[in-house]
């Protein structure tokens, strides 16, 4: 290995500036001189959580409207300012927050922070746009209800938070989005979209005291705050097996998801439910799972199991995509792979192989300017902290096999689950 | 010897074996990939698929790394791998920190030729790529490009898609799939490109010293096949379920190596921006592109979009768009065919051309942080052209004219040459109730 890299070291407090300016942004900046491009991601407090229940997909729909037109400049001169120069701006809303991703060549930073900060202090919601936009998310609507994939997904997202905001689509149905009004998104931005605990990163070939500066130059004199969000109700484990089976005739395949709501981002449960979940469902070709299902039986192309912790507790899933005779076969495996990492503690050697990948991956993913901007608003949103990076292999070396198993045993209940399956011949 | 393109190296060893590499410290890792110069264009009817079958039986074991062993090793090393089978090759790399790439060279020079296709395997894999391509059909993108395909080219194999026809990949032999293999995976039929944290002679030197000893394989068969002239439109329905309708339309493209490609590269960005340069993605949004205003803008479509591949042999300059609710495939295809004969008809802009140039300078740009990506437009370019065709792909771009643009467009976008396709959502009702309960 040479010793001439110019980001040699893990990114941490050294190198990572954090800033907050006085209106509550929060700006972190890193230098890669690699490539003379630049990234700026981030995030502002608006999302699914925040919508009306009868307006769901509001949050979405209003950060679609975000490139439609600005006070300044229409929905075709922000694209083609944009697009003339290769970058990219594009805005989406997820369940706490709308995050925002730009890229640009260097030479062109201040062009996309200037549109970044068009679009999110400024946006005039032109009637026209609002039409057109209405009509591509109902082609999406459309296009899902005959995709087994996403019908599975979704379904297993309603029975995994029944009568909860996390339970809800965050594209909305056709219902909800026929009665989005134009009052409706400008209320919806009025009311949530702040500068209070914004955050922006800035990745790439320019100094980061310099970033930092930009970033004040373009989004320091925005005021407001957005209101408190109210206590959520808690989320109750699944008391028994909740199941639900959707018909898609014609299709060829039926897609499986099988899991449960499992546990916040920063519960201490987590780091060993991370590593269970790599043991599970990710490591080399999926983990067991992929043993099991794909290589041993030969049933599956995709089988696969995810943990996406959030600030509440985000569910635990997994899933698979099988031909429509072996459903069953395939939900068996899928609660043998949960027993035995329940009744077996994971032998040692397995244990140190996920490990070493949970370790070992970290310098791809901090490759890019795009991957390091991702893991630095993580730190930002989950307030890991500067040092978090650098902490992560002690961490996760420190975990123990009975850790693993103690997860497994808490969470993974299989008398008690979530299950949905969508495709041909699957009863309704 | 070794030939110098910028900062690329190429190198042939005395066994065939095809050697690109490029050093870039940016951070500590390495990217290794071996190319093999076969793909659904070297297969005959009755195998097809059979190029993506072999592929996936590379990762079912060799005697030094059995079933299960290699994957666990690459990714206990925090690396990341995969295999990818496409029209004109198959090719496998390994990303890791660059102190473990020797690891990436270990495993494939053995199984370049020592996988076992085991025949239990085998046939357990069987169901995994039916599995694969059932899933496919799920998208009726899929279903609908793989027909179009089939129209588009009657006599090349291009015909079929690399997934291959089921019927075939039900009746398909371990033999079959062994044989293919034997005749393909030789470092006479094969390019290492690597790009990352490490020495070029040092490299070199690993390379020769894993791979150099390989011995040379057979003669590969040449694909001879051509296409024929296409003498007028074809039409392509396919019905299938849901309620939303597709177009797609393909017309022959210049190959990678013709001075066309080229004229035909900025022509793709101003209709449809400019694409990425990643291998996972990435490209301009294309909401200032000619055929979003004129399809996504009125309202006909909710997507519009074009696109060409670099290949071997001319293969399809493709335009699709998604039909919004409420409107029809006439009114869609009637905006795209406008859009089509304007470009042949009017010169571009300079302004459009600059822009196109533009655009993509920055892809490539963005994709030289990722030694991933660089060490795959290595191989792909020397799999389907030469190096020499990435290296000076930027300058050959900004030679192109207004007017090469039209010539371009006039040659290729006839009406004759085109291939209409059109998914139509119905309900056929074959499978309902389904057998499993």
């Amino acid at each position: 290995m040479n010793n001439k890299f110019s980001n040699p070291a893990l990114p941490g407090p050294g190198d990572i500036l954090r800033r907050t300016l006085p209106n509550g942004v929060i700006v972190l900046a890193r230098e890669n001189w690699t490539a003379p491009s630049v990234v700026v991601e981030g995030y502002l407090l608006a999302g699914n959580l925040d919508e009306p229940a009868e307006l769901m997909g509001l949050a979405s729909y209003t950060a679609s409207m975000l490139s439609r037109g600005t006070l300044r400049r229409s929905f075709g001169e922000i694209a083609e300012v944009i697009e003339s120069v290769g970058a990219s701006v594009s805005f989406g809303a997820d369940r706490y927050i709308t995050s925002f991703s730009a890229k640009s060549l260097v030479e062109d930073l201040d062009l996309i922070l200037d549109v970044l900060s068009d679009e999110l202090r400024h946006p005039a919601f032109p009637p026209e746009h609002i039409e057109k936009v209405r009509g591509l998310r109902m082609t999406a609507i459309a296009e899902r209800e005959n995709d087994p994939r996403q019908m599975a997904s979704m379904a297993f997202r309603e029975l995994c938070y029944p009568d909860h905001p996390l339970g809800r689509n965050l594209m909305g149905t056709r219902a909800s989005v026929a009665a989005v009004t134009r009052e409706a998104l400008f209320s919806f931005y009025e009311t949530y979209y702040a500068p209070q605990d914004m955050a922006i990163v800035v990745v790439g070939a320019v100094p980061a005291e310099e970033a930092v500066a930009r970033v004040a130059a373009a989004f320091g004199d925005w005021g407001g705050k957005r209101p408190g969000r109210s206590e959520l109700p808690p989320i109750p484990r699944p008391a028994k097996v909740a199941e639900r089976r959707i018909s898609m005739p014609d299709k060829s395949q039926s897609d499986i998801f099988l899991g449960w709501p499992a546990m916040r981002r920063l519960d201490p449960d987590f780091d060993a439910a991370r590593l269970a979940n790599t043991v599970l469902g990710v490591f080399g070709i999926s983990g067991r799972l992929g043993m099991n299902v794909r290589e041993e039986q030969g049933m599956a192309y995709y089988v696969y199991s995810q943990l996406a912790s959030n600030k509440l507790p985000g569910p635990w899933a997994l899933a698979a995509g099988v031909n429509p005779i072996n459903v069953e076969r395939a939900i068996q495996s899928m609660l043998d792979e949960i027993n035995r990492l329940r009744d077996e503690r994971v032998p040692e050697d397995e244990l140190e192989d996920s490990k070493r990948y949970l370790t070992g991956s970290l310098p791809i993913q901090l490759e890019t300017n795009d991957g390091v901007a991702g893991i630095l608003v993580d730190l930002e949103w989950y307030g890991l902290g500067l040092d978090y990076v650098q902490r992560y292999t002690d961490l996760v070396n420190g975990l123990t096999a009975e850790q693993v198993q103690a997860v497994a045993q808490k969470y993974l209940d299989p008398e008690a689950y979530i299950l949905t399956v969508a495709g041909p011949g699957a009863k309704g | 010897m070794s030939d110098v393109y910028g900062d690329i190296r190429k190198t042939i060893l005395s066994n065939g074996l095809t050697v690109v590499l490029r050093e870039m410290h940016h951070a500590p890792v390495a990217s290794f990939w071996v190319w093999y110069r076969v793909g659904s264009r070297n297969e005959a009817p009755g195998i097809t698929g059979i190029s993506h079958w072999v592929e996936h039986m590379l990762f079912k074991g060799t005697p030094t790394y059995p079933q299960g062993q290699f994957d666990k090793l690459v990714a206990r090393e925090g690396g990341v791998f995969n295999g990818m089978t496409w029209i004109d090759f198959t090719t496998y790399f390994e990303t890791l920190p660059s102190d473990r790439i020797d690891l990436a060279l270990r495993v494939e020079s053995d199984r370049m030729v020592h996988a076992e296709f085991d025949p239990e395997e085998t046939n357990l894999e069987r169901t995994v790529i039916i599995s694969e391509r059932q899933g496919n059909e799920n998208n009726p993108g899929f279903l609908l490009g793989e027909a179009l395909q089939a129209a588009a080219f009657q006599a090349h194999s291009y015909h079929h898609s690399v997934m291959g026809w089921q019927a075939d990949l039900e009746s398909m032999t371990r033999d079959q799939l062994y044989n293919h293999y034997l005749t393909y995976y030789a470092p006479n039929n094969a390019i290492v490109a690597a790009a990352g944290d490490f020495a070029y002679d040092a490299m070199l030197a690993r390379i020769e010293e894993l791979f150099g000893a390989v011995p040379v394989g057979p003669s590969v068969p040449m694909v001879r096949l051509q296409e024929p002239v296409q003498r007028g439109e074809r039409r392509v329905i396919v019905e299938g379920p849901g309620t939303t309708s597709y177009l797609e339309i393909g017309y022959r493209a210049p190959r990678a190596t013709d001075p066309d490609f080229f004229p035909m590269v900025v022509l793709d960005s101003i209709l449809g921006g400019a694409k990425g340069m990643s291998l996972f993605g990435g490209g301009t949004a294309n909401r200032s592109s000619r055929l979003y205003k004129a399809l996504v803008e009125t309202e006909l479509a909710a997507d519009a979009d074009c696109g060409m591949n670099p290949t071997v042999d001319p293969y399809l300059f493709s335009f699709s768009a998604t039909v919004r609710e409420g409107r029809s495939l006439e009114q869609v295809e009637a905006a795209m065919m406008a859009q089509i004969e304007r470009i042949t008809e009017e010169p571009v802009s300079e302004q459009e051309l600059a822009k196109a140039i533009k655009q993509t300078r920055a892809q490539f740009a963005f994709s030289s942080e990722s030694v991933t990506d660089q060490a795959y437009w290595l191989g792909f370019s020397e799999s389907v052209a030469d190096v020499s065709w990435f290296e000076t792909f930027m300058q050959r771009l900004e030679k192109v004219t207004v007017d090469d643009v039209q010539a371009a467009a006039r040659a290729y976008l006839k009406r004759t040459q085109r291939n209409v396709g059109w998914y139509v959502p119905s309900v056929i009702g074959e499978v309902q109730g389904g057998s499993n309960e």
